[in-house]
């Protein structure tokens, strides 16, 4: 993609600032297509409509959600640290947006197929803790620094299991770039690492229940790291009325809604890449090439993302305690131990 | 709990570093207060200290109204806002009392509706306590279940009284209004349709292992602690304490009908946790569904105005007449001077009773349990200010 902008353009900044601005072209229309799903989602589990009267179902709603956030006053509360507050709802989405970067649509879509890929996506998405820590800080209000810390607290603790499985992920595969990792997937459903990975027979039984393992680890680790129920800890709105956003109003606040909205895109990518073949086909080589590749890449991204709806609506939210139990006593213990499995059976 | 440091740290530059404890307010607008209760609370980090609940932002003068009214029939519809998820018990209450007051019988079928619409009332109203309760935990899909249920409860009251929340249903000495010829195939229908739904609720709610985790163990109220704060109802019950009015202190035609009264056993932790409560509400939708049903079967005919007396002026004295409203004893003390007010009337509410107790269960909690306690404690701030 890259070398074609090059080409088309020569080398000016120009390239660069199309190749920084096409993540937004997917962000947006998906941001409301899921805002959409998940009410829809939700209404049915409900035994409800849901939005039935602006367009055709309700299709346009997202759209007036959006005109009507446009038109609210942007209130500044007077108590509150003034830059910080400005400052936070862009950090939170830059955290968010960068991870955008290496995300491999397709073989011939990356935004910049950096061989630390993973990696990278780990340490940017931690921005995301700073954002939200300055809002809960700069909002001046103590519901609000109540979120703020619970969703530091969260995240940091969070980041551990995820990382162990995407380190599980990275002995197999022997690299951190996203691309290689769903290159090393292709050719086929059999060969996504959820499954073993393309290895003989023997050595994919071994591996395959491990990565099972490693794959409910990393999900439930997601779950928590983008704030969503049973892991709504910060922002849990009948405890902390909101959390850290309490004070947002107008396009602050949206910028938020925004970047939960497209971490939750970001973390089933990840799952997505690291357990499901990314942008492989499961076909083998029917249904391949750039354009598919995206549709594979998007479609399978899309599934978790309704999988963490579905779980969203019908399960509770546990308490700080619990939440950090579950971190330190269970996942961990299971992610470590995977971890030394894995190795032995990939030296083996 | 944890334990509160006492001894001060030191910084790296030789400061001393103390901690403090933090006042934060619970209310009057908090999602998980149902109502406008203030809780203030005092809190080390995310445990909470201790709890100060402020009460009145919703007092309407129940009582002193009650004194300015032209005859006692015009009390009832005050009644009807105070507890404003079950005005027919409410209503029930305020009518046993004064009818005993004017030492009125009242026809047969009168208390059999009476009865009928409230355990329908009970079953509304511990729909709405149980849905809360999954929004408090963070289960909001529990409860789009439960108001479709409670829907079809309030289509009944709808079609027998024109009301859909605060009925003027239940008169001294009678009815309003006899129920419509199709109410009890209606009413049937609904028992029907509702009992394979409490299985499903408690599938998706209360056997659910994160809900489990949130309430058992949470909020213990000992029946000795119960019993001292006056508390009654479900709260009283599910501190183990076999107590009921309907059955222990029978008005009405209760003790004609069969049921159990359902007790906290402390199943999932201790005897008297938030999901004991919670656990018994549950139980009591079965048993108020049994008691419809016995009820629709064994109704008699007759007329419902037959006892309604034109003019009501008791003889001086005084009465108290207590029954069990869905939050617990609901009793009424009335003074009469001989005219046609009343000279004086006390209500006493079990949800007032119940919060009492709210400081002493919930220290060394953290904040998320106090939503859990508070949701338990199922107050509705109409009756708790009056």
């Amino acid at each position: 993609m890259e070398q074609f902008l090059t080409s088309l353009l020569g080398d000016t900044i120009w390239v660069h600032i199309i190749m920084g601005a096409l993540p937004l072209v997917f962000i947006l229309p998906y941001a409301l297509v899921t805002i959409y799903l998940e009410m829809k989602i939700a209404a049915h589990m409900q035994d409800r409509l849901a939005y039935m009267r602006t367009g055709w179902h309700g299709t346009l709603q997202p759209f007036a959600d959006i005109l009507k956030l446009l038109q609210k006053e942007d209130t500044i509360p007077t108590a509150a640290d003034k830059i910080l507050f400005l400052l936070s709802p862009y950090i939170v989405f830059t955290g968010t947006y960068a991870a955008f970067a290496v995300l491999p649509f397709s073989k011939a879509y990356i935004g910049s197929d950096l061989n630390i890929g993973v990696f990278y996506i780990v340490a940017v998405s931690s921005l995301v803790v700073v954002g939200l820590l300055m809002a809960g800080w700069a909002s001046n209000n103590k519901w609000s620094l109540f979120g703020a810390l619970r969703s530091a607290a969260q995240i940091v603790s969070y980041e551990i299991p995820s990382a162990f499985a995407i380190l599980a992920v990275i002995m197999i595969t022997g690299t951190m770039s996203l691309n290689s990792i769903s290159d090393f997937q292709s050719s086929g459903i059999q060969n996504w690492l959820i499954f073993g990975g393309p290895f003989p027979m023997g050595k994919k039984l071994l591996l395959f229940p491990f990565m099972l393992i490693m794959f409910v680890i990393y999900y439930v680790a997601s779950m928590a790291e983008v704030n969503r129920t049973p892991f709504d800890i910060p922002e849990a709105e009948s405890e902390l009325v909101q959390g850290y956003n309490t004070e947002f109003s107008g396009m602050k606040f949206a910028m938020f809604y925004l970047s939960e909205y497209a971490n939750l895109f970001v973390v089933s990518a990840i799952v997505t890449v690291l357990f499901f073949g990314g942008w492989a086909s499961p076909f083998g080589t029917f249904m391949s090439g750039p354009g598919w590749d995206a549709f594979w890449f998007i479609t399978k991204g899309m599934f978790f993302v309704c999988v963490n709806i579905w779980l969203r609506w019908t399960l509770p939210r546990l308490r700080v305690d619990q939440l950090m139990y579950v971190s330190w006593k269970v996942l961990t213990p299971f992610a470590l131990f995977c971890v030394l499995a894995i190795g032995l059976i990939v030296v083996w | 709990m944890s334990e509160i440091i006492t001894t001060p740290a030191t910084s790296s530059t030789g400061r001393t570093l103390r901690t403090e404890e933090m006042i934060l307010n619970m209310g009057p607008q908090h999602p998980a207060t149902h109502g406008v209760l203030r809780l203030e609370l005092v809190v080390d980090g995310e445990i909470v200290v201790d709890v100060i609940p402020h009460i009145g932002y919703l007092h309407r003068c129940f009582e002193k109204h009650c004194e300015h009214m032209t005859n006692y029939q015009q009390v009832i519809p005050y009644t009807d806002r105070m507890d404003y998820v079950a005005s027919m018990t409410n209503e029930f209450g305020y009518v046993v009392a004064a009818e005993r007051l004017l030492k009125i019988q009242v026809p047969e079928r009168v208390e059999y509706i009476r009865v009928i619409m409230a355990e329908l009332q009970r079953i509304a109203s511990h729909l709405i306590a149980i849905g809360t309760y999954g929004i408090d935990i963070g289960a909001f899909t529990p409860f789009l279940y439960c108001f479709r249920d409670r829907e079809k409860i309030l289509d009944l009251f709808e079609m027998t009284c024109g009301a859909r929340l605060l009925y003027n249903y239940m008169w001294v000495g009678g009815l309003s209004h006899d129920i419509p010829p199709d109410f009890i195939p209606k009413a049937k229908e609904f028992c029907a349709y509702f009992k394979p739904n409490i299985k499903e609720l408690n599938d998706l709610l209360t056997y659910n292992e994160i809900f489990v985790k949130r309430t058992a163990n949470v909020g213990v109220l000992p029946a000795d602690v119960a019993i001292n704060y006056g508390c009654s109802g479900p709260m009283l019950r599910g501190s183990g304490v076999d107590w009921d009015l309907r059955r222990d202190d029978p008005y009405s035609v209760y003790h004609k009908f069969e049921w159990d009264v359902c007790v906290g056993k402390g199943e999932m932790g201790t005897v008297g946790d938030c999901w004991d409560r919670h656990i018994v509400r549950a139980r009591e939708m079965e048993q108020s569904v049994r008691i419809i049903e016995q009820a629709l079967a064994q109704i008699p005919e007759g007329d419902v105005h037959a006892a309604i007396p034109k003019r009501i002026r008791p003889n001086p004295g005084e009465v108290y007449a207590r029954i069990e409203s869905p939050r617990g004893e609901l009793g009424y003390y009335i003074v009469s001077d001989g005219s046609a007010t009343p000279y004086r009337i006390k209500a006493r509410s079990p949800a007032f009773s119940n919060l009492s107790v709210i400081n002493e269960i919930s220290k060394g909690a953290m904040i998320a349990d106090m939503v859990a306690i508070a949701g338990s404690i199922d107050i509705v701030l109409g009756e708790v200010d009056r």
